[in-house]
């Protein structure tokens, strides 16, 4: 269970968000709703460890890991525009995360088979993840941070610059992966209607803070 | 464009004819008469047995390898700090990371020479560290570029699969950087290679580097073949490096979504804050102490500091005699005004050769390639083998010039024009052929059209590449090295005569010089960034 408490976060004397709580519990697939630049992206770079925050604090499983470095954290991260490594094969970036935790080779490689089928896309190992399509590169992406099984994991506008069609078969399909492999997931997005089919649970980002009296809010802006 | 709105021919000819004549006579004939001179069996094979050779092709290459080494692994720090965080003062540490590689080669080993205790003097050590003050921007810069550009949330991806910032660093950042790295690491491998100003001042007899040994042959054992042999097998040896260079280059190009840059960040932990702090206080103090040191050592005496030795220069140097009896014959005032005279001859000549090479080149189209790639081949010469190519060419028969006052000037405007031609086809290939349409359709006959487009272009653009030519023949030092005459030595071969000299009390005069000619530099530079400067804003 992903706990958020009372986060504040300030950006070069902006204010992005203040005392921010949410909970995600196990198995749930939460989606986060809320116009762009308003805080939602970095609100999962600190629950990442990417960013610190200004005040708050961040509870996986009950255990305080506000200051633990991201590496650390068990938490996986989908980004925006995949952020595939380019000098890697297809193969080589999923198993990424399965190398940091020191599985062998053998081991490396049948996860990898696993979860290439998985995304329907068996056989694109050697591939070079440049010549990769738009979908292709999303899925990919999700592979890989899928890949070591993290507690968590959060996914920042995952399927944005795809055409419509595309973009409604995969969001389906992303529902259906996250649901079959039992993880727990929470997803930033600006559009409603592929929030209502990614997650169990909409939430709007505005009511993450407590409604401050209208004098006090004025007083931020 | 139809054919009738062309240029005419003859004025294309005239405009290509000084710099293909400038080209062929000097540089294509200095080459041509070098390897005439290696070309013989008796020079190759006196150079083949002589073991001293080899033992300065052997320190050339490992002090240059060492001091890329260490300039790529100390220029990584800057070049992290400057591309990815934004904090007050970073403009003024970006221009100060560059100052070093402005300066004049021998006023960087002067600099050191002034830094540095004595009992480094003459060692690999000081070497090593003046290559490295004099090459760590080519790295800042060049790495620092690529770096401002690589997404953040790729080293992210990294950290949240689990990777420690040391492995990030390793399987991420570096081989992203790749390129960058071993694009700068070649060309701090070129300079440190062919150095020979910070070499002549800091090395001492013990360690010469093939620039330093070819001049030493040349000019005072009268070993002209052998040193001719060295001049081509350095070439050779550059062309095959640079080559490799670029061959590793070409296997690293990557299909990588580059950012806009505009992505740096305040520093926000404390740690991040005293990152910044503690490089950007390194970067001032690497920079400044050199500097200061110089000027400290230019006012210091054997019992305190005072201005003797600038009055010395500059003032009253009829009541003493200026030149002492032994060993040094040098004026150190008249080096400064000889170093004027040539700068404004050097830059006249350049200028006109790289102006009307520039314009013909531009209206030539493809067919100017073949000018464009020559005109540029001098900046990819060593200093020293373009100074010794014309000395060979120039000694004998008919073409005995080696004595006249015009050498040093046109040596200096071959290694300048380049650089006018750099600074002045950019704005000119700029030019869009609309505009020039235009003014037929007004009009305007081609030349009458391209009178009043193309030349008032450029002179902007000629401004700042005289700004570049004065600079660059205020501190050439390698060529003018072979040129030089009794009595009409500049100010880099003052400085190192000054500097080298038994006389103690002349090293004062030395540093006197080697502080004027870091503060001409400065001048001149920094009134090319802000003509510079200026344009950018209009444009």
């Amino acid at each position: 269970m992903l706990e958020v408490r009372e986060l504040t976060m300030r950006f070069e004397q902006r204010v992005l968000f203040t005392q921010a709580s949410l909970t995600v519990a196990d198995g749930e697939i939460v989606a986060l709703l809320g116009p762009s630049g308003s805080g939602k992206s970095t609100l999962l770079k600190v629950i990442a460890g990417l960013l610190d925050p200004d005040e708050g604090r961040i509870l996986l499983g009950n255990v305080d890991i506000t200051t633990v470095p991201t590496h650390r954290r068990d938490i996986g991260m989908v980004f925006q525009n995949e952020q595939l490594f380019p000098h890697r094969t297809v193969a080589q970036n999923i198993e990424f995360g399965l190398r940091m935790r020191r599985w062998n080779s053998q081991r490396r490689a049948e996860r990898v088979t696993e979860l290439l089928e998985l995304i329907g896309m068996s056989g694109f190992e050697r591939r070079r993840v440049t010549d990769l399509s738009g979908g292709e590169a999303k899925r990919v992406a999700l592979a890989r941070t899928l890949a070591p099984s993290p507690r968590i994991v959060l996914l920042d506008e995952p399927l944005t610059g795809l055409d419509r069609e595309l973009h409604d078969q995969l969001a389906r399909d992303l529902h259906q992966l996250l649901r079959t492999t039992a993880t727990t997931a929470l997803v930033v997005t600006h559009d409603r209607d592929e929030a209502a089919v990614l997650a169990t649970r909409v939430v709007a980002f505005a009511d993450l803070t407590p409604r401050l009296p209208l004098a006090e809010a004025g007083d931020l802006r | 464009m139809s054919s009738s709105n062309r240029l005419p021919r003859l004025l294309l000819v005239a405009l290509a004819a000084p710099a293909s004549l400038f080209f062929a006579v000097l540089y294509l004939w200095p080459v041509v008469s070098l390897l005439a001179r290696t070309l013989t069996l008796d020079s190759m094979r006196a150079a083949m047995h002589d073991s001293a050779l080899r033992h300065v092709v052997w320190f050339t290459a490992w002090q240059a390898l060492l001091s890329t080494a260490f300039t790529v692994v100390l220029g990584l720090g800057p070049a992290y700090l400057l591309a990815r965080y934004e904090f007050t003062g970073r403009r003024l540490i970006t221009a100060l990371v560059t100052v070093p590689f402005v300066l004049p080669t021998v006023v960087a080993g002067a600099a050191f020479l002034a830094l540095l205790p004595d009992s480094l003097d003459q060692s690999v050590t000081a070497i090593v560290l003046a290559h490295v003050f004099f090459n760590i921007a080519v790295v800042v810069r060049g790495v620092g570029g690529l770096w401002q550009q690589l997404p953040t949330d790729l080293t992210g991806a990294a950290r949240t699969l689990g990777a420690s910032p040391l492995r990030t660093m390793r399987e991420i950042t570096l081989p992203l950087l790749a390129p960058a790295i071993y694009a700068s690491a070649s060309i701090v491998f070129l300079f440190t290679f062919t150095s020979f100003g910070v070499v002549r001042l800091l090395g001492g007899p013990a360690h010469a580097t093939l620039e330093v040994e070819i001049w030493q042959r040349a000019t005072r054992l009268g070993d002209v073949s052998v040193a001719a042999v060295l001049s081509v097998a350095q070439l050779l040896l550059l062309g095959l490096t640079v080559a490799w260079f670029a061959h590793l280059q070409s296997r690293q190009r990557r299909g990588l979504q580059l950012q806009p840059a505009s992505q740096r960040q305040r520093p926000r932990t404390s740690r991040q804050r005293s990152l910044v702090a503690l490089t950007s206080a390194a970067i001032v103090v690497t920079v400044a102490a050199p500097l200061i040191a110089l000027i400290e050592r230019s006012l210091r005496t054997t019992d305190g500091h005072s201005l003797a030795a600038w009055r010395g220069v500059f003032g009253a140097s009829t009541d003493q005699p200026a030149r002492p009896t032994t060993g040094v014959l040098v004026d150190p005032l008249a080096s400064l005004a000889t170093s004027f005279r040539f700068a404004v001859m050097a830059t006249a000549i350049s200028l006109v050769i790289g102006a009307t090479a520039s314009l013909a080149i531009a209206a030539l189209g493809r067919r100017g390639r073949v000018l464009d790639i020559a005109l540029m081949l001098p900046l990819g010469t060593s200093a020293v083998t373009i100074g010794f190519g014309l000395l060979v060419a120039f000694d004998s028969g008919r073409l005995d010039w080696r004595a006249s006052p015009l050498m040093i000037p046109l040596g200096h405007a071959l290694v300048a024009t380049p650089i006018v031609v750099r600074v002045v086809l950019p704005v000119l290939r700029s030019v869009d052929a609309v505009l020039r349409d235009a003014a037929s359709t007004l009009g305007a006959s081609p030349v009458r059209a391209w009178r009043e487009i193309e030349i008032r272009l450029i002179a902007r653009p000629l401004a700042t590449a005289a700004g570049f030519a004065m600079a660059i023949s205020l501190g050439e030092f390698g060529a003018t090295s072979f040129l030089t005459r009794q009595g009409r030595e500049t100010l880099p071969i003052a400085i190192e005569r000054l500097l080298n000299s038994p006389a103690s009390l002349l090293h004062a005069q030395g540093y006197v010089l080697a502080t004027v000619l870091a503060a001409l530099t400065f001048v001149i530079v920094a009134a090319i960034e802000t003509t510079s400067n200026r344009v950018d804003r209009r444009a």
